[in-house]
């Protein structure tokens, strides 16, 4: 399964097994959640797990891979989790505010309790 | 020796990525609402690019990271967009 060319120190693969394992878990522990839990506000959490230290297990479980079995630094996998990184919290939070807008307009339960701000800000 | 650890490994992580995208399927199939299939959608493909990583890992090949790069900027423009269509009922107005 793994290219016989590529061979690392015992050390190496033992790291590198122990971060693909742990990202790996994190993914699997969200995705648990994320099918779990009850109401949708909660399920905004959960996969969470998977994009921070689930994408950086993986990603540095990869980085240690190729930077010892090619024997130079490669770090371009830094991009992807950079780019998760960044872009999740984004995602999550306009997500969450449709999620939010959605509810507000229907008049749910679970919602209603929030006081709804002015259209336009009262001059003093 | 090295091989047979990152063999082990990288199969068991392949495996709990492949169920985590199992069980995120679910939760698309299931529901309830919009936005839940919208947020496991979005699961859905940071799974996807993750098991695209460890298929990296696993043959030595640095092409996986590309797709995984690639899967990765979909993936945000893609739930970006349908949070917008959510909010607006409208992508761009």
């Amino acid at each position: 399964m793994i290219d016989p060319a590529t061979d690392i120190p015992v050390w190496a693969a033992i790291a590198v097994a122990f971060f693909v394992l742990v990202g790996a878990a994190l993914a699997l522990i969200g995705a648990i959640g994320l099918l779990s839990f009850n109401s949708f506000y909660q399920r905004l959490h959960p996969p969470a797990l998977g994009t921070s230290w689930g994408t950086g297990g993986v990603m540095m479980a990869s980085i240690l891979f190729f930077s010892i079995g090619f024997g130079r630094p490669i770090f371009h996998e830094i991009l992807i989790g950079i780019f998760v990184t960044v872009t999740t919290p984004v995602t999550f939070m306009l997500l969450a505010r449709a999620a939010l807008y959605r509810d507000r307009a229907e008049g749910n339960e679970d919602v209603r309790g929030k006081t709804e701000r002015p259209a336009t800000p009262t001059e003093p | 020796m090295s091989i047979v650890i990152l063999s082990v490994a990288v199969t068991i992580a392949q495996l709990m990525l492949a169920l985590a995208m199992a069980l995120v399927l679910v939760r698309i199939l299931r529901g309830p609402r919009a936005q839940d299939r919208i947020i496991a959608l979005d699961t859905l493909y940071i799974n996807a690019m993750l098991l695209l990583v460890t298929f990296g890992i696993s043959t030595g090949r640095i092409v996986y990271f590309e797709a995984a790069l690639v899967i990765g900027m979909i993936g945000f423009v893609s739930t970006l967009a349908l949070a917008k269509f959510l909010m607006r009922g409208e992508v761009i107005e």
